[in-house]
């Protein structure tokens, strides 16, 4: 072995050469195929996993789609037709990418349910959960610019509405919101810098993707019990056991897709975005796309427009400093019989705010509105730290593998936690 | 700026404060148009030909001296069992605008296949010239483009009555309860048998043109409407044995670890 070069344990001659040159062999193999995993995931395990190949499937269809899109008010919206009726197999390429964007906010919704419920954001994976927020931020941002693409109604209303809540900035809002607009109004040079965009940031989010990965591979992953794997009876290698076991999540992620892109293709959408945009006509009601409807909710319920921005931020921006927030050791909450109750609490106050957002802005809706946005922000503000300092948790098993292999009954674990995992979910 | 600034009130007041124009619209809100089956529905659907053309029909006599379809070709209407020929005679029948020829001139031509189908107005100021200030819709995805598509479509076409007594009309308006408001400025459009004569012996009562031009609106709105519910009845089928099949070795790899 020359000076220089890796000591590569390939066999394959080929592989040898260049893995001795540029390591990339034995990097994989560390980093998926021995890679020391806990044995006790459960299937919430499979969202990364899912996420990555969403934001792959998205990429790849958004490509195609782009050399048959055309960026122009008097245009986009017969262009995205025209791939709908007169490109090959265009209409699979476009709702494969309109609804992937419904899946992809489901698949991470999922995970970082999967955070919260597991403690998988508390040391030493604060950064590694700080990325992933910044991962959801520009997933967000590229979704909203991508449903202006199609310059359908809600994508105009949608865009208007949504770049003047930068108005409420004092001072500089009004100028923000113009440079937003690049004019007066949303128009061409809003859609050609929304196209620009909507193109360049899930190249960044795979930057941050794989920074959130390399932070993962250090930390290693959380496991539901949330205790710390104790040697390598509490790991199993990364394959075949975790490609296996990803694989059977991926096919269920891929029926679910299927059954939406084949057979209700705009169940997610709203028809009004099949009327071409009309700066004249304003919708009765806009409404964003589902997945923002729990923010958007939590900006109507503020009567204030600044306060209804702010707020809207912060209930995204709080999750930066949630690691601080929760000072509970205990990390899965299945050792925290209160916290658990409150978390779930918190969950469905998520689903309310998601349903008040459909609805138009009236009563009862604007006052449970208000509720859920008080109970949302009190859970991160309020109880995690409370209940850090007070609540008692159940006691901790003393590893992974005590609990999964001798599935012992009673003793300190509740019942839940002694179950092979592998068997539910 | 004004207008801007107008405009953001507007949309703000509308956002955040009691939208006022609830208990009014209450009296004339629409109801939702009722369930109707169509052979386009369920996993395995397929557009009725024989319906669709008589569709067709009905939208060429009727519908179509105020509704353009701009993104629907003549060529399309191969798709829906009309051979080349008769493709080519309808689309004769109309005149198009082409040009400029070499001395700069543009000229009227028969129409072709290749050529979109002809909108009765030449622009949105026509269109509302024509029909006292109200802009009737594009229909190349009106099925789409509406909430319960094509049901909704049915009903509206087949929901004409006279108003109840109490109800207030405007002038020029019909009502019509599927409709937002239940104030519609098209007058019923189909009037029953006697307006189009179909080819098939089919008698044209209002329901079955309703009918037929709704079939004929949602091919026209997802022309893909059959080659996607039949890639999914495979895919769907492949994914489950597949599924099966991963789940399995998922099985053998974790069996000596439990």
């Amino acid at each position: 072995m020359a000076a220089g070069l890796h000591d590569s344990d390939f066999k394959n001659p080929v592989i040898r050469w260049v893995d001795a040159r540029l390591p990339i062999f034995t990097m994989m193999q560390k980093e998926y195929g021995t890679f020391p995993t806990p044995r006790n995931f459960n299937y919430f395990w499979n969202f990364g996993g899912l996420a990555l190949v969403n934001l792959t499937i998205m990429i790849a269809t958004g490509i195609f789609l782009a050399m048959n899109y055309t960026a122009h008010v008097t245009f986009a919206f017969d262009s995205v037709e025209r791939i709908m009726r007169d490109v090959n197999y265009g209409w699979l390429l476009r709702y494969v990418h309109s609804n992937g964007a419904s899946m992809f906010f489901i698949v991470v919704y999922i995970h970082i349910w999967r955070a919260l419920y597991y403690g998988s954001y508390k040391a030493p994976r604060e950064l590694l959960f700080m990325l992933g927020v910044v991962i959801f931020l520009l997933m967000m941002a590229t979704a909203f610019l991508g449903y202006v693409l199609p310059w359908g109604q809600m994508s105009f209303w949608g865009a208007t509405v949504i770049t003047n809540l930068f108005s409420a900035i004092p001072l500089v809002g009004e100028s923000i919101v113009t440079w937003l607009w690049g004019g007066f109004s949303v128009d061409n040079p809003t859609l050609n810098r929304f196209y620009s965009l909507h193109y360049l940031l899930p190249f960044v989010t795979f930057g941050v993707v794989f920074l959130h990965i390399a932070a993962l591979h250090i930390t290693g992953s959380n496991n539901p019990l949330g205790i710390d794997p104790k040697g390598s009876q509490d790991t199993l290698p990364f394959h075949p056991y975790y490609t296996a076991k990803d694989s059977v999540g991926l096919v269920v992620y891929f029926i679910v897709f299927a059954l939406l892109v084949f057979f209700a293709p705009n169940l997610l959408g709203h028809p009004d975005n099949y009327i071409p945009a009309n700066p004249l006509v304003t919708p009765p009601h806009i409404v964003p796309e589902w997945y923002f409807l729990p923010f958007y909710a939590i900006l109507r319920a503020v009567p204030d427009k600044l306060g209804g921005v702010l707020l809207m931020g912060g209930s995204i921006m709080i999750l930066f400093v949630l690691p601080w927030l929760d000072t509970s050791p205990v990390r899965s909450m299945r050792f925290r019989p209160v916290a658990r109750i409150c978390l779930l609490l918190w969950l469905v106050s998520f689903f309310v705010l998601m349903y008040c957002g459909a609805k138009p802005p009236e009563e009862p809706w604007v006052t449970i509105a208000r509720l859920a946005t008080l109970y949302y922000f009190a859970y991160f503000l309020v109880i995690l730290p409370f209940l850090g300092a007070k609540e008692r948790a159940l006691p901790l098993p003393a590893s992974i593998s005590m609990p999964v292999l001798r599935g012992v009954g009673g003793g300190p674990l509740p019942a839940g936690a002694a179950a092979k995992p592998m068997e539910k979910a | 700026m004004v207008l801007r600034s107008r405009l953001r009130a507007a949309l703000f007041a509308g956002g955040l404060l009691l939208a006022g124009g609830g208990p009014a619209l209450a009296a004339g809100e629409a109801l939702p148009p009722p369930d109707t089956k169509f052979s386009f529905d369920g996993l395995f659907g397929t557009f009725d030909r024989a319906s669709a053309q008589r569709g067709f029909q009905v939208y060429k006599e009727v519908c179509s001296s105020c509704h353009s379809m701009r993104l629907v070709y003549y060529r399309n209407l191969r798709e829906l069992g009309l051979s080349d020929a008769e493709v080519r005679a309808i689309a004769a029948t109309v005149q198009v605008n082409d040009g400029p020829n070499d001395d700069g001139e543009m000229f009227e031509r028969p129409g072709r296949p290749s050529d979109r189908f002809r909108s009765p107005f030449t622009n949105e100021k026509a269109a509302r010239a024509a029909n006292q200030g109200a802009l009737p819709p594009d229909l190349s995805v009106i099925t789409k483009a509406r909430e319960h598509g094509a049901d909704y479509i049915y009903a509206l076409l087949t929901g004409y009555s006279d108003p109840p007594e109490d109800f207030h009309m405007m002038e020029g308006l019909n009502y019509n309860k599927y409709f937002a408001g239940r104030q519609i400025a098209m007058a019923a459009p189909l009037a029953g048998e006697g307006q189009v004569e179909f080819k098939d012996g089919t008698t044209a009562t209002v329901e079955q043109m309703a009918k037929d031009v709704t079939t004929f609106l949602a091919w026209a709105a997802e022309p893909e409407l059959e080659t996607r519910k039949q890639m999914g009845v495979r895919i769907v089928l492949f994914l489950t044995i597949l599924g099966g099949l991963v789940y399995a070795v998922k099985r053998k790899i974790w069996s000596d670890v439990h």
